[in-house]
């Protein structure tokens, strides 16, 4: 009997090396014909998610976001903030496991503006587009009620502390190189970081690699002292979210009226997004800045090349994130002997009887987009460490406490600080004769 | 100071409207090629080489991709090399002579000489052994497909970033299957 089918499998064997019929859609076996009344099973094809339930999640996006404007600018309620947060964490994270995001569909935007072949779904559009819009008008109000990713920091931020000014600054240039290289990588149809090394989609899914894992545990044990250090740091999305935000119509004010400069509110922001009233410089410390900046204007132009020049040299290596360009560079070291053996990869480019020539080309228009790609994601970031010194050496005047337009997440925590809002609420009565709101 | 701040505004308002405008039209680019539809991912059986990556690389703890047996295409033969070990003690439905690590084909005679194969989804894990088997000595009838029931369709699969064949595709989801031997 063993031999018997040792022996079938050596003739299949021989049939198979030398003619290949399974791959070429031929049968070695043809289907029989019954002669009793045996009927052929179905193949099932259980369907995917309904398409209309897209329309459910483009809706509640829009019923989160506009709500979101209304607590935070109507009924200024950090309560109600918590509670529509809490409900888009649900919804958003743990019911959707986390995909569509707004910040994932950085890629998808990407690579559709850059690869006429994709077709981009217009859920995730939507999902990009819609934030953004109401930044415009009302600041980041997506981030303090919507976003599932800053929800759950917010939930662990149990015992903030304060990150020093030029830690935050420096940290914060983490999130440009993030965007820069999301848009780089998606835009060459190499890979999706953003949705890759994704720290919280393995708590939202409850399953995942265990190294993704491990890496949202330690953001969200960071996360319970330092307030949302994804959004902070690292949010590719927060970063144009931050540039809308700070032209949007409407901002976050502290004080329902006014600023009565009593610093109650200075210590209330997690997020360090309070900037309080600037001094006078001293006149030694103007004149050396005012210098610095007449440098630094002037050396922008070089800082930009510098970017330039090292975004062109790191794409070489960067050109490796695509599939396609290892598989090249394994054929070629294959098929020049530098190394041993066989991968899967070329075992099946191989057996798929592709041209080697045509890899060749593909890998090399890759490696000529990532070039390009790099030069400006290398300009990008330069720009972006050049202004950042500049805006260090300009003196904003301010008088008040204010929330930051781009770094304030309008979560609403500092305005139950504000005395002038419990005079609103009717809490207390005011200095000056009371409810005179 | 007044001409000052109302300089000052109307540069804002020129920002706000350029940043408006740019948002406008990066989406309405985007929308130009937008497709109503969505996509989902799926596994093209032709590109397929049964590495075994599906069963370990998929976000899910049990791998959304699950074999599927074609029976039109099936030969119903004796001796599935789809079901058996390559060198089986005896041609009996015993455990020690399956191929298949979790069991999940049923094997049951219909009449003579043929016997039927069928797979137990919630048993199956994805491993493309029985793939492997099959497509080598066989019809091809058995391969995996991505299961769209448990599939979360993430925006980028972990598993396409995985495939050393690049057989992962997107493909809308009016048509959500690449069943062998079927028109899409
Ligand atoms: S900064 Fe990013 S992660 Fe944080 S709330 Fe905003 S969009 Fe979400
Ligand atoms: S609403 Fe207040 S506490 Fe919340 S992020 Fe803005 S400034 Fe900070
Ligand atoms: S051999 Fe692997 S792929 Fe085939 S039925 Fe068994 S578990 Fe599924
Ligand atoms: S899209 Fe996600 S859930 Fe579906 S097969 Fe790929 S990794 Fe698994």
């Amino acid at each position: 009997m063993i031999r018997r089918l040792t022996g079938f499998a050596s003739i299949a064997f021989a049939v198979v090396v030398f003619a290949c019929p399974a791959l070429l859609g031929a049968v070695n076996v043809p289907p029989p014909e019954f002669e009793g009344d045996y009927v052929l099973p179905k193949t099932e094809v259980p369907g995917p998610r309904e398409n209309l339930l897209e329309y459910v999640d483009v809706s509640v996006l829009v019923l989160a976001l506009s709500l979101s404007v209304y607590f935070v600018y109507h009924k200024r309620c950090r309560k109600g903030v918590f509670l529509l947060m809490m409900v888009s964490l649900v919804y958003f994270g743990f019911y959707r496991k986390g995909c569509i995001c707004s910040i994932g569909a950085i890629g998808n935007v990407s690579l559709s503006l850059f690869e006429n072949g994709y077709v981009i779904p217009f859920l995730a559009l939507l999902f990009f587009v819609l934030p953004l819009v109401f930044t415009l008008f009302f600041g980041r109000t997506f981030c303090g009620c919507v976003c599932p990713l800053g929800a759950l920091q917010d939930l662990v931020l149990l015992r903030p502390m304060k990150v020093a000014r030029p830690v935050e600054s420096v940290l914060r240039l983490l999130a440009y190189v993030y965007l820069g290289a999301a848009v780089w990588f998606a835009a060459t149809g190499s890979a999706f970081i953003i949705c890759r090394y994704d720290p919280f989609i393995g708590f939202f899914r409850r399953s995942g690699s265990i190294n993704m894992i491990v890496f949202g545990a330690c953001f969200l044990l960071v996360g319970v002292f330092v307030g949302r250090p994804y959004c902070r740091f690292l949010c590719p999305y927060g970063v144009i979210l931050r540039q809308l935000s700070r032209l949007s119509k409407r901002k976050v004010t502290i004080t329902p009226d006014e600023c009565v400069k009593c610093r109650l509110c200075e210590g209330s922001c997690p997020f360090g997004a309070i900037e309080t009233p600037t001094a006078e410089w001293p006149g030694e410390t103007y004149r050396v800045n005012k210098k610095l900046l007449g440098v630094l204007i002037l050396l922008l132009p070089v800082i930009a090349a510098v970017g330039v020049w090292a975004g062109g040299f790191v794409s070489g290596s960067a050109s490796r994130v695509d599939a396609r360009v290892r598989l090249a560079d394994r054929i070629f070291m294959e098929d020049a002997g530098t190394v041993e053996g066989t991968i899967d990869a070329s075992l099946a480019f191989r057996a798929s009887g592709a041209k080697v020539e045509d890899l060749y080309s593909d890998a090399d228009a890759i490696k000529a987009k990532f070039k390009t790609g790099g030069f400006f994601f290398g300009g990008f970031v330069a720009l972006v460490i050049g202004l950042k010194l500049i805006l260090l050496s300009i003196r904003f005047k301010r008088e008040d406490y204010i929330a930051s337009r781009a770094g304030c997440l309008a979560c609403g925590r500092c305005y139950s600080y504000c005395p002038r809002e419990h005079v609103r609420l009717g809490n207390v009565a005011s200095a000056n004769g009371g409810g005179d709101l | 100071m007044k001409d000052n701040m109302s300089r000052r505004r109307f540069l804002r308002e020129c920002c706000w409207g350029g940043a408006l405008g740019a948002v406008g039209l990066a989406a309405g680019f985007a929308a130009s090629k937008a497709a109503g539809k969505d996509f989902v991912w799926q596994i093209d059986p032709f590109k397929c080489i049964s590495c075994g990556n599906c069963a370990t690389y998929c976000v899910l703890e049990e791998s959304a991709v699950k074999c599927v047996h074609k029976h039109a295409m099936c030969g119903y033969c004796k001796l599935c090399t789809g079901y058996y070990e390559p060198e089986p003690v005896a041609l009996d439905t015993a455990a020690e002579n399956q191929l298949c690590p979790t069991g999940a084909i049923g094997r049951k005679y219909v009449e003579h000489p043929y016997y039927k194969y069928s797979i137990d989804e919630k048993l199956c894990n994805g491993c493309a052994k029985c793939v492997k088997g099959c497509s080598a000595f066989g019809n091809g009838s058995l391969f995996l497909q991505v299961r769209h029931d448990r599939c979360l369709n993430c925006n980028e699969c972990s598993i396409a970033v995985a495939c050393p064949s690049v057989a992962f595709v997107r493909v809308g989801v009016d048509k959500p299957y690449l069943i062998k031997g079927q028109a899409h």
